[in-house]
């Protein structure tokens, strides 16, 4: 264990520059920011990932993020274990009709200000399951949706990208 | 007792039904089948329904044989195998759900996927019934002094998938543990009915992210089974490929994973680092970092060209060169091993009963692999050991991994060596009558069943994709029993069940 620590000491850094933030992303998120509660949040956003519905596609995505390459907690933005401690709420799937009261559950749990994230084609309308009678359909069907990033699942370097525009904003925003 | 295709053949056997036999049997025929399961002589590899009649898909392990057993269920009654064999409750409760079949004597009157939240009841049946059942659900009782409750999920604190689990606890040991599914449900085998094969096959790749591969491979292969063709040799071995790339990148993950659970992050960042690079391979080799809508039915959607050869060789020499000081490193660390070592242990008999696919199988004895027991191309000219331990503990599911992750490896290599020139994918021919075709396809996590019917038009009619959590969900349960709640995270990785693909 030793020679790898010190491996780790002594080799160069895996950790990538943070990408640019898409425009289309920040105008998405500027608009839905005017709405909220404004408050500067230091640079600081802890997130809930939620799946209400997904294949685990977006998840296995979502873990890479913390891995050396995208090192996320870098930029202040961290994973939390519950809804009560979380601003953002980062949601994966189609909801389904059985993962809609969790799902509401989970949102009214967060405190104000929060923001919805809904990562992943199927969140966005339900991509290849709407009209399933086991599903809702995309997140904003269920709750407000302040930042959509698509793909299928997206590369972790478009999650970034979508959170970085949040922080962005956020911090930005005036009181 | 007679084998299994003797007593199939008392049955009326279906016609194009590829590659293994389906027989629409008797009452009679369906109770000696389910005789033969309750009593050890064959395995249960699926069971699933359609409007008005119920399949049983079985494993003759005696001279490897597979056949499928059709019933159907007048008056939409048949008799439960779940009374006499246990490993086929949960579907039976699943198909009833669904289809609004009731197995005659099953144990238990509750729901499992329909949580009474959809606007239909028995959505998949003839004529669904409008009313939603009852949301109630009553969870085993468990009695005695000093117990407590432990609700957990269906959010769950990391990021993974919803599900519930039911504790019952005494202090810090686990009395019981009962699972509560169905909150991923998302009508998949509804969408498919009908649906285009293009459809069909996008979903079936969506039906557990982390197989997506698997179930790619898995889908086309019954697909080409009931037209009766093969896809072009390149592609066959292009998909071996992906489906290798796929293996070894879900088992380190759950490698760094499940040491990260026993609070040992260091293996799980050195993990995650070649599981990255496993994944930017698989991008700059197949353009997409799950090869997601890369298999397809009669063949491969995407060529490997040089570039993608060097990416996957600079991989290969990447792993070689990390890995072996991680597993030393997992070796040799005592308070890694103290939490692994004889924690969540499946017993051997209830490993034989439920014959559980995967590294829950082969971590407790059960020498079982698809690629192996039913080979298909190419493994059937490739060189590779299957692993195979006794213990049956996380440790054994680990090394298990470990030892995959080798064979992958060696697998690749050969792949790359052998690589035929060719065609990519061939024409679907049209199908002039209905046709059926099933597959056996080793994913990483354990065999997938995949069994389809195609109308004369080519859609399909009916699609069944069977995870291979559905066998090894319940032994979590059972694994758990005894251990202390704290160790549920660890145990629970290292079974690394799919809620997706049992949800479907």
């Amino acid at each position: 264990m030793r020679k790898l620590l010190f491996q780790s000491l002594v080799r160069t850094s895996l950790t990538e520059p943070a990408p640019s933030v898409d425009d289309a992303a920040l105008a998405e998120v500027g608009a839905a920011l005017a709405n909220t509660a404004r408050r500067r949040l230091g640079r600081s956003l802890s997130i809930r990932e939620v799946d209400a519905g997904s294949c685990n596609g977006c998840e296995l995505e979502i873990h890479a993020l913390g891995n050396a390459y995208y090192d996320l907690e870098r930029f202040g933005l961290r994973f939390v274990a519950s809804p009560r401690h979380a601003d953002v709420l980062l949601v994966t799937g189609p909801v389904t009709k059985n993962m809609r009261m969790a799902l509401e559950r989970t949102y009214n749990a967060t405190p104000n200000p929060k923001w919805v994230v809904a990562v992943g084609d199927c969140a966005r309308d339900g991509g290849c399951f709407a009209g399933s009678y086991a599903v809702v359909g995309g997140v904003s069907a269920v709750v407000p949706v302040d930042l959509h990033v698509p793909g299928c699942p997206p590369p972790p370097l478009e999650i970034l990208r979508g959170l970085l525009a949040l922080l962005e904003t956020a911090a930005t925003a005036q009181p | 007792m007679a084998g299994l295709n003797q007593l199939l053949r008392k049955g009326e056997i279906a016609s194009n039904h590829r590659p293994w036999p389906r027989a629409v049997v008797t009452t009679e025929l369906w109770h000696e089948a389910v005789a033969g399961l309750a009593g050890g002589q064959w395995h249960l590899l699926g069971l699933w329904g359609e409007p008005g009649r119920v399949h049983m898909a079985l494993r003759d392990e005696s001279d490897e044989t597979i056949a499928v057993m059709t019933l159907d269920c007048e008056r939409r009654r048949y008799p439960s195998v779940a009374q006499h064999h246990p490993p086929a409750l949960r579907l039976e409760r699943a198909v009833r759900d669904l289809f609004g079949l009731e197995p005659v004597g099953l144990p238990d009157p509750r729901g499992w996927l329909d949580h009474g939240n959809w606007d239909v009841r028995q959505p998949l049946a003839a004529t669904p019934e409008r009313a939603p059942i009852d949301k109630a659900y009553a969870f085993l009782p468990a009695e005695g002094d000093g117990l407590h409750q432990i609700p957990v999920g269906p959010v769950h604190a990391g990021i993974i998938e919803p599900g519930h689990f039911r504790f019952t606890a005494n202090g810090e040991t686990v009395v019981r543990l009962e699972q509560r599914f169905g909150y991923v449900h998302k009508g998949i085998e509804g969408l498919m009915m009908g649906a285009s094969l293009e459809a069909a096959g996008k979903l079936a790749a969506r039906t557990s992210g982390d197989s997506t591969v698997a179930y790619g491979l898995a889908f086309a292969r019954a697909v080409e089974a009931a037209l009766g063709i093969d896809a072009p040799p390149r592609a066959i071995w292009l998909r071996a490929l992906m489906a290798e790339l796929e293996r070894i990148a879900n088992h380190l993950g759950d490698f760094g994973a499940i040491c990260n659970d026993a609070s040992f992050a260091l293996m799980q960042a050195h993990c995650a680092v070649l599981r990255e690079k496993t994944l930017r391979a698989a991008q700059a080799a197949f353009g997409h970092r799950l090869m997601r809508d890369r298999i397809v039915p009669g063949g491969v959607a995407a060529e490997l060209d040089g570039g993608g050869v060097s990416a996957i060789r600079t991989l290969i020499a990447d792993i070689k060169a990390l890995f072996p000081a991680l597993v030393e490193l997992y070796d040799n660390t005592a308070s890694l091993q103290d939490r692994t070592v004889t924690t969540g242990t499946v017993k051997p008999h209830l490993a034989r009963q439920y014959a559980p696919g995967g590294y829950v199988g082969r971590a407790c004895g059960r020498a079982f692999d698809a690629r192996k027991n039913f080979p298909y191309a190419p493994y059937d000219r490739l060189a590779f050991e299957v692993p195979v331990l006794d213990a049956g503990d996380v440790n054994a599911r680990v090394w298990i991994r470990i030892r995959e992750i080798e064979q992958s490896l060696a697998l690749i290599a050969q792949l790359l060596e052998a690589m035929p020139q060719g065609p990519l994918r061939i024409d679907l021919p049209q199908a002039s009558q209905t046709c059926e075709g099933m597959s056996l396809v080793e994913g990483f996590r354990g065999d997938i069943l995949a069994w389809l019917r195609l109308d004369a038009g080519g859609g399909i009619a009916r699609c069944h994709l069977r995870d291979p959590s559905w066998f090894q969900w319940p032994l979590l349960e059972a694994a758990i029993e005894d251990n202390i709640v704290a160790d549920f995270p660890l145990c629970n990785k290292s079974f690394n069940c799919s809620y997706s693909g049992h949800d479907l």
